[in-house]
């Protein structure tokens, strides 16, 4: 394995989403996912990348390799301190949005990944982490 | 050079009975770390001015580099750096034009024994110093501006609108997509629908790294608003692993004719428009 195990990146602009973007597909490669797979990842973190500059009025994301036995993968999440999410179960349904997007970031993103976890407090800011695996 | 307490215009003074020499030995020195890539001419004729504004300043008896008395010469610096950092020098080379008239003073200094107070000496270093870095600023913010003004024209150069065929129009979209980027997009296709009069659209999305659902809001709108003005809209170009990541998503496309390849939609297109496609017979 080559390159970095671990990096954190400041979401402050869309300008960072972009490169949100550009490291995990850099991670996903190296994790040897697949092209679906690597897409698929890809996606879930631009949504929750975007998600936390929005709603979240920024923060930062840490993407991580992941190495358990022979498979690998990757982890990435989001954290900010913004409003949180009053109702998580409203928050995860396709089609609800506080917002102007389409409402299917979120619940978009927990189907494309393989772990997904969400914990968010009103009034302390909401934390995502998703997890790809390599097959 | 002899450290007295002398008046305080005492360097204003020398700098001026001394300024020919001075300026001549200063053009000299900021001259060779551009190693010609400016005429002495050119350089001659900035730095005169900026000697003149310098000595302007100074006779007020001001030392402050902010203050309204050095306003000329920043703003003869600002433009300095501003064609510096256009015409692709280095912050180094661009700053060196200010420092070297610290070196050109010293050496004066050095030779003239005059009986010039060493607090004045040190006030002019320091605004020079404060100029230098005023040099590197506005060079900073030159750049700044030329990279704003790069990624608008790369704004605009990656969105053309192609003509297939009489009355179908095709935007192949590559790399990120954005909101601004969607916005050129969208605005550029639809009037490319007015002035053609085309009666159908296809956008290419083949060289598209990932679609999200901001990215699909974007093509959705664009698609509906094409609509609006009686086009129809086919999207083009959806590899497999983004088709599988719209369906994990979630994302409908609803009732908008979406096709894998180009050609396929070109198909599409000049089908409904009427025209066959017909093999040619080479029989005969």
């Amino acid at each position: 394995m080559t390159g970095p195990g671990r990096e954190d990146i400041p979401i402050a602009a869309d300008d960072d989403v972009v490169r949100i973007r550009q490291v995990v597909r850099s991670y996903a490669q190296r994790a040897r996912l697949s092209l679906v797979d690597q897409t698929k990842l890809v996606t879930a973190t631009s949504e929750l990348a975007r998600n936390t500059l929005t709603y979240g009025g920024g923060g930062s994301a840490v993407v991580e390799m992941l190495g358990e036995g022979r498979r690998q993968g990757v982890r990435a999440s989001f954290a900010d301190s913004g409003p949180g999410i009053p109702d998580i179960e409203l928050a995860l349904t396709d089609g609800w949005t506080s917002g102007r997007g389409m409402g299917l970031g979120l619940s978009g993103a927990r189907r494309l990944v393989d772990e997904f976890t969400l914990d968010t407090e009103v009034g302390r800011g909401t934390t995502v982490t998703v997890v790809k695996w390599s097959r | 050079m002899t450290i007295g307490t002398g008046r305080s215009d005492n360097l204003a003074e020398l700098l001026r009975a001394s300024g020919e020499v001075l300026t001549r030995r200063w053009v000299e020195l900021a001259a060779e770390p551009l190693r010609g890539r400016l005429s002495v001419a050119e350089l001659e004729r900035e730095l005169a001015d900026l000697y003149a504004a310098i000595l302007a300043g100074l006779d007020t008896g001001d030392r402050d580099p902010n203050s309204d008395a050095f306003a000329e010469v920043r703003a003869l610096l600002s433009e300095m750096s501003r064609r510096r950092a256009r015409a692709g020098f280095t912050p180094s080379e661009t700053a060196v034009g200010v420092f070297t008239l610290k070196r050109a003073m010293f050496e004066l200094l050095d030779q003239a024994e005059i009986a010039g107070g060493l607090a004045e000496v040190v006030a002019f270093s320091l605004l020079l110093d404060a100029f230098g870095l005023w040099t590197f600023e506005t060079f900073a913010k030159a750049r700044e501006e030329v990279i704003d003004e790069q990624a608008e024209q790369l704004l605009e150069l990656t969105t053309p609108v192609v003509k297939l065929w009489d009355g179908v129009l095709a935007v192949p979209l590559v790399g990120t997509l954005d909101s601004a980027r969607t916005q050129v997009v969208m605005e550029k296709l639809l009037e490319s629908l007015v002035t053609t009069g085309a009666a159908h659209a296809i956008i290419d999305i083949t060289g598209v790294l990932a679609v999200d659902t901001q990215v699909a809001q974007h093509l959705l709108k664009t698609v509906m608003a094409a609509r609006l003005m009686g086009a129809e809209c086919t999207i083009s170009g959806i590899r497999p692993h983004i088709a599988q990541t719209i369906v994990g998503l979630g994302i409908e496309f609803g009732d908008i004719t979406t096709k894998a390849s180009l050609a396929d939609a070109l198909r599409h297109a000049l089908r409904r428009a009427g025209v066959d496609l017909v093999a040619g017979d080479r029989r005969g």
